[in-house]
């Protein structure tokens, strides 16, 4: 009963959709306000709905309900209770029943903080959303149904994958889903200002907000994903260039060009054609994470499903969509206009140049993730394209953005003088070259490589010192704290964000150089030496858990001769599925990780041991928080909270955009002004 | 600098930055690529030497053999047709069983054993690599054309 209320919810919602996605978008054309009216009561009914089928499919899993085949193939009696709600999001169908409903979230938080944006705005925002909300119910209904019923019944489901069955993976896939789909109101935005023609600083500040926030999900989703592919996938890698995983790095490198992009826009007014391509191309790739991830065409450990008919679906609705919106621009985007000009040394220079650097790059992954699927389609052979290519192209690619990232926010808008920038940052320079060539003797070795990823993270944060000294220098009087709190929010954000890149780039840089890794064999009573450290194995022990039996290892660690904790890996082997899973202990510290992951075992209770000796690795994700963080900050700004104060701004920035179009230097696109 | 020149000056270097981005793009996947062998390719010596490549295949029953360091490992992968001796340093992935499909990357050596850097095997107890699979099913269609 309660499946099938599920199944009535969604079709009704799909015929919600319909509705939001075709009435407003004709009534905005037409000028008819009782149809421009009707997006806002559609969106949140839809969102009434499809919370309602969501709840619908979580009770069946909470209640092993094994009557639904989507629930006897994706849980299990005794899988714990956070496990069964998890895994209402941890089979194809629920993913993409969380998609859309996702997308009514995104929607209804649009229809509700949009009070200040012009009716016929949102109408088209919310019905181009409710376009994309078609295609995925429909996808839902037809191919994938979460509810469809399995008779007779299964006495007992055949469990969730035990690698999914951890906290990380519980808000794993919902915080990276968050980020695909906020990108659809990004979307959404771009594509109503194609069919309005209208696009100016106003619009660019409505869409920033929503944009930095999807692309804050997105970042929390990713890096999710690799702490836990560290913790769980047992051999202590934190990235490993999987197609799963650039499915999502694809739209984080896009949205990271775009939230820049809209900087611009909404500061001066250029880069407009630019902004709505890279709200199209993020969007659509966000989609296509989507497809590559849940048609199964991956050889990896997200493709658990195999289904023709979907993947022809997904790829079909891929098509309309790119094809459709990229059209739309070709047609429109001359009325949309280039804007503002610019000198070839100025802020809208560089940040056009990291643009095209963080494009080139996502291209070059695309190309890497696409084309084995390609040829192997086309029976051309079979091949993989590893890490060694996506690591000679990103080094050398990102080498030179994130020296501009330093560059640019002290240059200035419109006309920078090289020279000057040179002079204002010849300390930094100075001061990081050194540091980075005498930093890797404190790690006890010299590699030019770590010195070099030294280099670039120490730039950055001196940079950032540099800046913000000489903005206090510039911001009349007072003391420091009064300096300080006078600085906006968003002008804070942008640097803590360029902050956490440095420790990112600190942690990639010091765990690649300083790493030690060591498979061995190890006897109860034997040492293993590894950073200082030693580790005692005391063998290991039969343990059971509440749905798998597991052997747990028992290893002392010793820091000059105390032994400072014990660590205890398991090697557990899950009851309804049979599969072994290997659970490494790890020991978490500011400088370093200790892991441990038990391999197989041998004779006389000795164990083949993996020991690792990681330092900084923590950085890795600490950065990418820092990042997110920088984001929320933004997002915070006064300027989005204080309306009276937006109509100030607006007017300002169009007053700008006049004296930007009326300088003939130079235009974006090479077009003659 | 007249503006013209200018322009000229910003488009000439942006195409030339693009053209060498594309070039190292480029160089980079071409060496990067690595290509995928079934056992019998390998023993019609279609396989490079020197070079690393991808097996795949199942892991033959009784073919597991540990050396007494504990972490070296010998085992043999077939697609039924033919066969390519195994040799591998490091923890196994849990999934790696007899009877079960596999995936290796590494080097042939002269003495024809395969030296694998990396093995491995999908996260899912009845999932099969594609390759492998691929590897099984060419490997039967050829014993059919054969017996024929």
């Amino acid at each position: 009963m309660i499946p099938e209320l599920g199944n009535f919810a969604l079709i009704l919602a799909l015929l919600l959709a319909i509705t939001q996605g075709t009435l407003p978008i004709i009534g905005a054309a037409r000028g008819i306000p009782s149809w421009i009216a009707l997006a806002r009561p559609v969106v949140q009914g839809q969102f009434v709905f499809l919370a309602i089928a969501f709840g619908c499919l979580a009770y069946s899993f909470v209640n092993n309900d094994f009557s639904v085949m989507n629930v006897a193939r994706n849980s299990n009696s005794e899988l714990p209770i956070q496990y069964r709600i998890a895994a209402s999001w941890g089979s194809h169908e629920g993913s993409l029943l969380l998609w859309v409903f996702m997308l009514s979230a995104w929607s209804v938080a649009v229809s509700v903080f949009s009070r200040h944006l012009p009716d016929e705005m949102v109408a088209r925002v919310l019905g181009v959303m409710g376009l994309v909300s078609v295609g995925f119910i429909l996808f839902l209904l037809v191919t994938s149904n979460p509810f469809d019923r399995l008779l007779p019944a299964a006495f007992e489901g055949s469990d969730l994958n035990p690698l999914l069955q951890d906290p990380g993976m519980v808000i794993h896939p919902p915080m990276l889903y968050m980020g695909y789909v906020g990108f659809s109101v990004a979307f959404a935005f771009a594509i109503a200002a194609l069919i309005s023609g209208e696009m100016d600083a106003a619009w660019a500040r409505w869409s920033r907000p929503w944009t930095t926030v999807a692309w804050v999900f997105l970042t929390i989703g990713i890096m999710l994903g690799s702490w836990w592919a560290y913790y769980e996938l047992g051999w202590g890698g934190w990235w490993f260039w999987d197609p799963v995983e650039n499915a999502s790095f694809l739209p984080w490198l896009v949205g990271t060009a775009l939230v820049h992009s809209l900087a611009v826009t909404e500061k001066r007014g250029s880069f407009k054609s630019w902004t709505v391509l890279l709200a199209i191309c993020a969007f659509s790739l966000s989609l296509l994470g989507t497809f590559l991830v849940r048609s199964g065409v991956l050889t990896s450990v997200h493709a658990f499903a195999t289904d023709p008919a979907r993947g022809v679906f997904i790829l079909a609705f891929l098509v309309i969509v790119i094809g459709s919106s990229l059209l739309l621009f070709a047609w429109r985007a001359p009325k949309v206009g280039l804007g503002g000009k610019f000198d070839l040394v100025s802020r809208e220079s560089m940040l056009l140049a990291n643009n095209l650097l963080l494009m080139v790059a996502a291209g070059s992954v695309l190309l890497g993730t696409l084309y084995p699927l390609i040829m192997d389609s086309l029976d051309l052979g079979k091949i993989s394209v590893g890490p060694p290519y996506f690591e000679a192209v990103f080094v050398p690619l990102m080498t030179p953005a994130i020296f501009l990232m330093g560059l640019g926010p002290l240059a200035r808008w419109k006309q920078a003088s090289l020279p000057e920038l040179m002079l204002r940052l010849r300390w930094a320079f100075g001061v990081s070259v050194v540091t980075a060539l005498l930093m890797p003797f404190i790690m006890g070795e010299w590699k030019p490589l770590v010195s070099f990823g030294l280099l670039l993270a120490f730039w950055v944060i001196a940079t950032i010192f540099v800046s913000i000294r000489q903005r206090l220098h510039n911001s009349g009087q007072g003391g420091l704290f009064t300096k300080l709190a006078r600085q906006s929010r968003s002008y804070y954000s942008m640097h803590l964000a360029h902050f956490g890149i440095a420790v990112f780039i600190i942690g990639v840089t010091l765990v690649n150089g300083y790493e030690t890794e060591k498979d061995v064999r190890m006897e109860i009573g034997s040492t293993v030496e590894m950073g200082g450290y030693t580790f005692r194995f005391n063998g290991a022990s039969p343990v059971s858990g509440p749905n798998y039996q597991a052997m747990r290892g028992d290893i002392d660690v010793l820091h000059n001769g105390e032994k400072i904790r014990v660590m205890q890996p398991e090697k557990r082997t899950y009851n309804a599925s049979g599969m072994a899973m290997t659970e490494p202990a790890i020991d978490t510290g500011f400088l370093r990780d200790l892991y441990v992951a038990l391999g197989e075992p041998l004779e006389d209770g000795a164990w083949v041991v993996r020991v690792y000796h990681k330092p900084f690795v923590d950085w890795i994700w600490f950065g990418c928080l820092l990042m997110a963080f920088g984001g929320i900050l933004a997002v915070t700004d006064r300027r989005y909270r204080l309306k009276v104060h937006t109509k100030h701004v607006e007017t300002a920035t169009v007053a700008d955009d006049k004296r930007v179009a009326s300088n003939p230097r130079l235009s974006t696109g090479g077009k003659k002004a | 600098m007249k503006p013209r020149h200018r322009k000229l000056a910003i488009i000439v270097s942006g195409v030339s930055a693009l053209g060498i981005a594309a070039a190292l793009v480029l160089n980079a996947f071409e060496s990067n690529m690595v290509f995928f062998f079934s056992p019998s390719q390998v023993a019609a010596n279609e396989a490079p030497r020197g070079k690393s490549f991808r097996i795949g295949g199942l892991v033959e029953e009784g073919s597991i053999k540990r050396q007494s360091d504990g972490v070296t490992v010998n085992f043999v992968v077939t697609d039924t047709a033919k066969v390519i001796p195994v040799v591998y340093t490091g923890i196994l992935p849990d999934l790696f069983k007899e009877g079960k499909g596999v995936v290796a990357q590494g080097k042939l050596s002269a003495d024809g054993v395969f030296r694998a850097d990396e093995v491995l095997a999908k996260h899912d107890e009845n999932y099969m690599p594609p390759e492998a699979a691929g590897a099984l099913e060419q490997a039967r269609i050829q014993k059919t054309v054969m017996t024929q």
